[in-house]
């Protein structure tokens, strides 16, 4: 009896220790071996960013020259003053915007610039006096009695950072200096509004996050003119020439970018790389076919019908091959002999002087009609050389909108300076570049954020290495870009948006994100069940066994102590 | 000839006062009656531009250079790119030699300037920027169907860099050419599918044909005489057999119109030279042509002196008074003999079963006289492992030992076999090389779709200089004065001529494909039952049972009991 006993006990014993070998080493083993690769992500700093806390601080210095402030109220003046404005635009998002002002007054040299003869001398003078760093805006306050602007001119916009703004006629000498700053303050953040971001630009920037309320229809249109934010453009100037039987086409388009597009661009360069080329393309028709209008002899196109121009001529642009960058397309249409002179007409049966449209996100076509070079008696083809400076003022303006640099209508009383041979002024590239940083920050937000959710939701994932490390960077350039908006760097802001920007498009489309994501379950337990069915049946019926013997074994004794 | 052609540049120079563009396109079409009552029509398209893509040179305004090629060039540092689209396989012995050889399938070839500093990389991303450019599957080119030739495809263009590490080759013998690839093509001529030769081009005739091949050559040429300028060269080319009893109607008769379902009615107004060639050497009263002209050229084709009508499409009058050129070529007889072509070659896996198997790739050489030195160039796939011990050259019976032979083993899943051989072909013989190979086993995700069909293993290129034909010719004193004859001239000697054997289908041992889940089955119940019966012996326990007395022994023990005697 006792041997059985004994086989009975190492029977227990075997069954157990097999089932502590499978528990101990094979779950681990089959665990370990089956696991899919997940870097570590810093989950919680996304979630940080998904709560977007935005601070935009703009530095404002207001200089009072000769005449605005008496003596007495220049030693009042305070040194800096901050404003603060706070809003929120949805649950995850908020904007506060800083406007830090320092009050002085005008240096002797400063007084002598404002004592130029005209607002535009006065404003280069200025600008060799000193130079404001980027993002950040001077105004001279300047008395009522200046003969520097016009009569009906307030404030005058220069081609650099500075303002120059007239004491309104109700203060007069004699008023305090709290009425004075209280008379200043609107007019300043107008100043500001233009000059550096309003909040309009700003929400228009964060389409991306937030979901438009429909009030501020205005800035929807600018901002879906524009281009989004991106790293690098490419601009491709396509000259179209459909009948070259007829017309034998010369641009010099080299010379006309160098002297026309290149100076913007290199001020632009900032904000993005830009890369230019051109073609010819021949025999490229227009997808619709103008009317002949009898009144004017000329065709016409019609604004309705000028959607469905682009798509046939946009099979030959062909792609860059080399970037995978946003391309602006500009097109230069020469209509062939038959439909030609041809005219673009408005949605109220007026000419278009400029003879061009532009489409959102894409470019801007001018139709240039050469009958003028036909002569009295023309012979085929003719020769003719397209005037470059006629044809690049038109896609100047057509870029400049794409590109998001606004030329929105200035307030009332407001004078802005022509823009020199750059094409833009430098607020109008602070401008840019506040609501280049912000749409950056936001976009590069999202797509982390989703990122992020994403790979929470699906655990088949793999997570590489190189992945990890590209989020990571781009959570770091965010933070430092969301800090350096904070701090008013604007240079550095974008730079490190721009990072963030390119870091997160990398982690997201990286392809190595989806080679396991198509593992359905029923396939694995297709493979599991044969080994794990009979394997671990065995097992569990003797641990219940096992057990049961035990708890049985427990209460003959629980009886024998009774 | 580039004489007339600087006159032709020269001219308009003259007559007009604004600026004369810097480059300049022509379009060609020559067409080829053949024996076999085929008829080959090869269209050339070429665009010369005085620029620099050198040395990071930026070149980005475009007029009939197409700009997205020109991307390609400067952005990858491209010296030279030969890319073509084939579809069919160009029967030498009954078509002669083409024009332009390509094998079936896609080809590519590329030639790297020497500032690239990691070739391969930027070999990957051109294949699949190319693969973009041309609706093809080019990014299926990775480092297993990539090698670099030693010897085989030497620059076409100027500049001397012949060191290999710049010069990238692959081949797809799978790829299927179709209207897809055509389009695109198209698209790169300045005029487009609108006017000039290129109106010709309906793919539904195109495609309707015993053999279609388009390629785009791109290299870096000459300006003028001293070279002190280089002009880079696009030449697109399509060349298209069609067959006689499919496209013509059994009628030994070809109309463009016929041929193309289009007729002629203008050039190309941007082209500077616009011709169709029509071949009429072999038999000048055999067809007949219509309309006729007078215009004839003499040229020097591979090695043969042949006559060409000539139509000039920049001519009003070649299109006659009904405005449109529609050539129409009628046999009168049937008879002629082709001339045999020089050079030849065949190929074919030899073996049974799906282990071993043995290539064998057959090179004739039909000169009676003259024995000529070719290149052989091979690209077997990694999954072929050849075995090189065995590898023989023999011809008319002998051992024939290859002068030089460069071979660089395959590596499994990384790159594949490249076997380089020089041979010298004795005159008027067969030169066999043969190499066996065993089939690898493939991992079960490395099988194409479709693995029954089996594997392609790409053409075979073998380059050589042929003696030409003229040189042969005996009777050359007809043509030339006495004194002028006797050593053969040099130029006229020999031609360049490379020929593409057929690509092998090979078959792999293919598993069932829902082999590993019946092996995961199969292995899991095996284990499972080796388990079970492990599992019991070692968790039973076991005791010895008292063996139950037999039958007769319980009936007597009943027997006992009744008789009331204690039992057994």
């Amino acid at each position: 009896m006792a041997t059985t006993e004994v086989e009975r006990r190492r029977g227990q014993l075997a069954a157990l220790s097999i089932a502590a070998v499978v528990i101990i080493v094979g779950v681990p083993l089959w665990w370990r071996t089956t696991e899919t690769y997940r870097a570590w992500l810093p989950v919680s700093q996304i979630k940080e960013l998904a709560k977007l806390q935005l601070q935009l601080s703009a530095d404002v210095e207001v200089v009072f020259a000769r005449g605005t402030v008496t003596p007495e109220q220049q030693k009042k003046v305070p040194l800096t003053q901050t404003q603060e404005e706070e809003r929120a635009i949805d649950e995850d998002t908020a904007l506060r915007y800083r406007y830090e002002t320092r009050y002085r007054t005008a240096t002797i040299m400063e007084e002598d610039a404002l004592n130029q003869p005209s607002a535009a001398e006065a404003d280069l003078s200025l600008h060799t006096l000193s130079e404001s760093p980027c993002g950040s805006l001077v105004v001279y306050v300047i008395p009522e009695s200046s003969s520097l602007l016009p009569e009906d001119v307030n404030v005058y916009i220069g081609q650099r950072r500075t303002a120059l703004l007239r004491i309104g006629p109700q203060m007069r000498v004699g008023k305090t200096l709290e009425q004075l700053l209280a008379h200043l303050e609107p007019r300043i953040k107008q100043v500001l509004q233009v000059m550096s971001f309003s909040h309009n630009d700003i929400t228009a920037a964060l389409s991306d996050r937030v979901r438009f309320s429909p009030d501020n229809k205005e800035s929807i249109a600018d901002s879906m003119r524009a281009f989004k934010s991106s790293p690098g453009y490419e601009i491709t100037f396509s000259l179209l020439n459909p009948d070259p039987k007829s017309h034998r086409l010369h641009w010099d388009i080299e010379g006309a970018v160098q002297t026309y597009i290149q100076p913007l661009l290199t001020k632009l360069s900032p904000v993005a790389n830009f890369s230019i080329d051109s073609q010819t393309l021949y025999y490229t028709m227009l997808g619709v076919n103008p009317r002949f209008d009898t009144s004017r002899s000329a065709y016409t196109l019609n604004a309705d019908s000028l959607a469905h121009v682009i798509n046939p001529v946009e099979a030959r642009l062909g792609s860059n091959a080399a970037s995978s960058n946003p391309v602006l397309n500009f097109l230069l249409y020469v209509p062939d002999a038959q439909h030609s002179p041809l005219y673009i007409q408005g949605r109220k049966k007026q000419e278009v002087p400029s003879n061009a449209f532009h489409s959102p996100r894409w470019g801007g076509i001018m139709v240039y009609n050469v009958n003028g070079f036909y002569g009295s008696e023309p012979e085929f083809p003719v020769d003719i050389n397209i005037d470059m400076a006629k044809v690049m003022g038109v896609f100047l303006a057509q870029l400049r909108l794409l590109l998001g640099v606004q030329s929105s209508t200035p307030p009332p009383g407001f004078l802005v300076a022509r823009c020199g041979s750059t094409g833009l002024a430098d607020w109008e590239l602070d401008r840019l570049m506040w609501s280049r940083s912000v749409e950056n920050v936001a976009t590069a937000t999202t797509t982390i954020t989703s990122l992020a959710q994403l790979l929470d939701q699906i655990g088949n994932i793999v997570i590489n290495d190189n992945i990890a490390q590209q989020v990571s960077s781009a959570v770091t350039s965010l933070q430092l870009a969301v800090a350096e908006l904070e701090a008013g760097n604007l240079g550095f802001a974008l730079q490190y948006s721009k990072e963030a920007i390119l870091a997160s498009e990398k982690a997201f489309f990286d392809p190595s994100l989806l080679h396991l994501l198509y593992f359905p379950d029923d396939q694995k337990f297709a493979i599991y069940i044969p080994l794990f069915l009979p394997m671990c049946v065995p097992i569990l019926l003797s641990l219940l066994k096992i057990v049961s013997e035990a708890r049985q074994r427990r209460r003959e004794k629980q009886a024998k102590k009774d | 000839k580039q004489n007339a052609a600087a006159q032709k540049q020269a001219e308009p120079a003259v007559l007009q006062p604004t600026p004369q563009p810097k480059d300049d396109f022509q379009e060609e079409l020559v067409v080829r009656p053949l024996h076999s009552g085929d008829i080959y029509a090869s269209f050339q398209f070429r665009t010369l531009w005085e620029t620099d893509f050198m040395r990071g040179n930026k070149v980005s305004h475009y007029r009939l250079f197409p700009k997205s090629l020109g991307q390609v060039i400067s952005k990858f540092s491209v010296r030279e790119l030969h890319i073509s689209f084939t579809q069919g396989y160009w029967r030498t012995m009954q078509w002669g030699q083409p024009y332009l050889p390509s094998p079936p399938g896609a080809e590519l070839w590329v030639w790297f300037q020497d500032s690239v500093t990691d070739v391969d990389a930027t070999w990957k991303e051109l294949t699949n920027v190319l693969s973009g450019i041309f609706c093809a599957s080019l990014n299926f080119i990775d480092s297993t169907n990539t090698v670099q030739p030693s010897a085989s495809f030497k620059p076409l263009g100027i500049g001397n860099v012949t060191d290999h590490r710049f010069l990238r080759y692959a081949t797809l013998p799978r790829e299927i050419v179709c209207t897809e690839n055509l389009t695109p093509w198209k698209k790169l001529l300045p005029c487009g599918s609108k006017a000039g030769l290129a109106v010709l081009l309906k793919s539904e005739k195109l495609f309707h044909s015993s053999f279609h091949s388009q390629a785009v050559h791109i290299r870096p040429v000459c300006q003028d005489w001293q070279c002190k300028t280089t002009s880079w060269e696009l030449r697109q080319t399509l060349n298209v057999v069609f067959d006689l009893h499919n496209s013509g109607q059994g009628k030994r008769e070809w109309s463009l119109f016929k041929m193309f379902s289009r007729t002629l009615t203008e050039a190309c107004p941007l082209a500077s030279s616009s011709k169709i060639y029509i071949d009429i050497t072999d038999n000048p009263e055999q067809f007949e042509l219509s309309p006729a002209t007078s215009l004839l050229s003499q040229a020097m084709v591979l090695g043969d002196r042949r006559t060409f009508s000539v139509y000039d499409l920049t001519q009003q009058d070649t299109f006659g008074s009904v405005r449109s050129l529609n050539l129409l070529i009628r046999w009168k007889s049937t008879e002629g003999d082709m001339l045999r072509p020089l050079l030849h070659a065949e190929r074919y896996v030899a073996g049974y079963g799906l282990q071993t198997g043995e290539i064998h790739t057959l090179m004739y050489n039909h000169h009676p006289y003259r024995s000529f030195p070719v290149l052989l160039l091979d690209s077997v796939p990694w999954y072929l492992r050849l075995y090189i011990h065995t590898l023989t050259v023999t011809s008319k019976g002998k051992d024939n030992k290859p002068s030089y032979i460069h071979y660089q083993p395959s590596k499994d899943r990384v790159r594949p076999h490249l076997l380089e051989m020089l041979v010298q072909l004795p005159p008027n013989s067969v030169t066999e090389v043969t190499v066996q190979f065993e089939r690898a086993l493939l991992k079960w995700t490395e099988y194409t779709p479709d693995p029954n069909h089996g594997f392609y293993v790409g053409s075979s290129v073998i380059s050589s200089l042929v003696p030409s034909t003229v040189a042969m010719d005996t009777n050359s004193t007809r043509e030339r004065p006495l004194f002028s004859s006797f050593f053969p001239c040099k130029e006229e000697s020999s031609y360049f001529v490379r020929v593409y054997t057929e690509p092998l289908l090979v078959n792999l041992p293919t598993p069932d494909f829902s082999m590993p889940y019946n092996v995961i089955c199969l292995t899991c119940t095996v284990v499972a039952v080796g388990y079970g019966s492990l599992y019991n012996l070692l968790t039973r326990s076991f005791q010895i049972e008292e063996p139950s007395p037999g039958l007769a022994k319980r009936i007597a023990n009943v027997i006992r009991k009744m008789r009331g005697v204690p039992p057994l």
